[in-house]
């Protein structure tokens, strides 16, 4: 019988294929730590067939926003979201890298007018999906070292 | 937008501009050269005001914005030294410009941080031009360097122009370069190797269609130059100060280096210089830099008449 090391959720979202490492990041990118009231479990460094390793998270009773979701692609491109209903997965879906990311990472350049204290949210435009590179919006500096600069 | 249509625009980075944009502003700039000597007089942005908002110290950008205003009948106010505003208080750039954009018609920054004219141009109404943000962009130096070698060799494309200096903090270098690539010059980038281009510009540029030259020596170079632009090196790059003074030796421009340039080769520099070009050159057919000094006014000018609505 195959053991489970954490059991299956009845309702939430289950975010599989996480780059290995990089769980915490995506708690982090998707601002769950911060108001959490139900159950979440992490996974790190768990064998995969398709990576070698990887990451799971498992977030009870709460269903993500796929918008919001779209910004782990940012540090984990391969990642797939399941909403799960009652046990069986409603929904599944691969994260897409978005257009214009905001408020998510800091600028990498310790110039930049965005970390001052300014009031204005850090903003990039995604010049490139492969590799992932960001261009900021105000001082133009590419940054490829996404996990690096969330914030 | 209209290609040409520039009333209410900011002027943040030169990336922002097409080349169609950037030729009408050259062309307008040539119109206004008489009334910037003075032989000619115009009321065209009187009544109008110009907010200069400079946190760092500038003798040319400055004073040449405040000659292209007092020129067209405009009236300037602001401050070139933030220790006697708000600032000094900590007052955040967002809050300064607001209040500014409230006492004027249009806005000049110069800031210590890279973006700040980006961010400028958020929070205010009225049209902000980016005077040097950081180690940023300068796009009304670019576009005034444009205008000299526009002037000085009839056109820009198809002339061989060396950049000398730092080319890896010198803000001017950036978008001139860039824009140079766009209008079809040959860019030979003569440099030490820690201080060479940064290679996202290069990349920038070889997606134009140029493939630059990259060297360390100057001597070869200046032969078949057309244009020669030099650049400060800064002092504070190098954690030796003998080494500094090794490399800045190296691209002093004097009169035995130019022994086996072009006739007609011009040779500019931002300014200001600190010993990069000897003194003795200054006299030479070659020397243009007070030239390309004086051009940032009628460019200035152009743009301000362009955002303010008195140019089309």
């Amino acid at each position: 019988m195959k053991e489970f090391k954490v059991t299956p959720i009845r309702n939430g979202t289950v975010i599989d294929h996480i780059s290995m490492g990089m769980a915490l990041k995506v708690l982090k990118i998707i601002g769950v730590a911060e108001d959490v009231s139900s159950t979440v479990s992490v996974l790190m460094h768990v064998p995969s067939k398709k990576a070698g390793w990887k990451d799971i998270v498992k977030i009870e009773d709460r269903e993500l926003d796929p918008k919001e979701l779209d910004r782990i692609a940012l540090i984990s491109p391969n990642a797939t979201i399941n909403i799960i209903r009652d046990y069986n997965v409603a929904e599944k879906f691969v994260v897409e890298v978005p257009n214009i990311v905001k408020g998510v990472m800091k600028c990498s350049n310790p110039g930049c007018i965005t970390n001052q204290n300014e009031p204005v949210e850090p903003e990039f435009v995604v010049e490139s999906k492969k590799p992932i590179t960001l261009r900021c919006v105000y001082c133009d500096r590419l940054t490829t070292d996404i996990a690096e600069n969330i914030q | 937008m209209m290609s040409t249509d520039f009333k209410g625009m900011d002027v943040v980075s030169i990336r922002d501009f097409s080349r169609e944009q950037i030729e009408h502003v050259l062309r307008l700039a040539e119109k206004m050269v008489p009334i910037a000597k003075g032989e000619e007089r115009s009321v065209m942005l009187e009544g109008r005001i110009l907010g200069t908002v400079f946190y760092e110290p500038s003798t040319r950008t400055r004073l040449s914005f405040e000659s292209a205003m007092s020129r067209l009948g405009g009236k300037c106010l602001g401050f070139g030294e933030p220790k006697v505003s708000s600032v000094a208080k900590g007052e955040t750039l967002a809050d300064t410009i607001r209040m500014i954009d409230s006492y004027c018609d249009a806005i000049v920054l110069r800031h210590t941080q890279e973006g700040a004219a980006r961010l400028a141009g958020h929070f205010a109404r009225k049209p902000v031009i980016n005077a040097g943000d950081g180690a940023g962009q300068h796009p009304t130096q670019t576009m005034l360097d444009l205008f000299t070698i526009r002037k000085e060799k009839k056109k820009i494309e198809g002339n061989h122009v060396v950049i000398v200096g730092d080319l890896k903090y010198g803000r001017t270098v950036h978008s001139l370069s860039e824009a140079l690539a766009m209008f079809g010059a040959e860019l030979t980038f003569v440099a030490p190797p820690n201080l060479q281009i940064p290679k996202e510009h290069l990349k920038a540029i070889e997606a134009m269609g140029h493939k630059p030259k990259i060297s360390s020596t100057l001597g070869e170079a200046i032969k078949d130059a057309d244009v020669l632009y030099v650049t400060r090196i800064q002092k504070e790059r190098f954690p030796d100060l003998a080494e500094y003074q090794k490399v800045a030796g190296t691209y002093r421009i004097d009169i035995p280096m130019l022994k086996d340039a072009k006739s007609d080769l011009i040779i500019m520099h931002p300014l200001p210089r600190v010993g990069e070009i000897a003194p003795e050159v200054d006299d030479t057919q070659y020397a243009r830099y007070f030239e390309q000094a004086f051009n940032g006014v009628p460019v200035r000018m152009a743009l301000l008449g362009l955002v303010l609505g008195g140019l089309k």
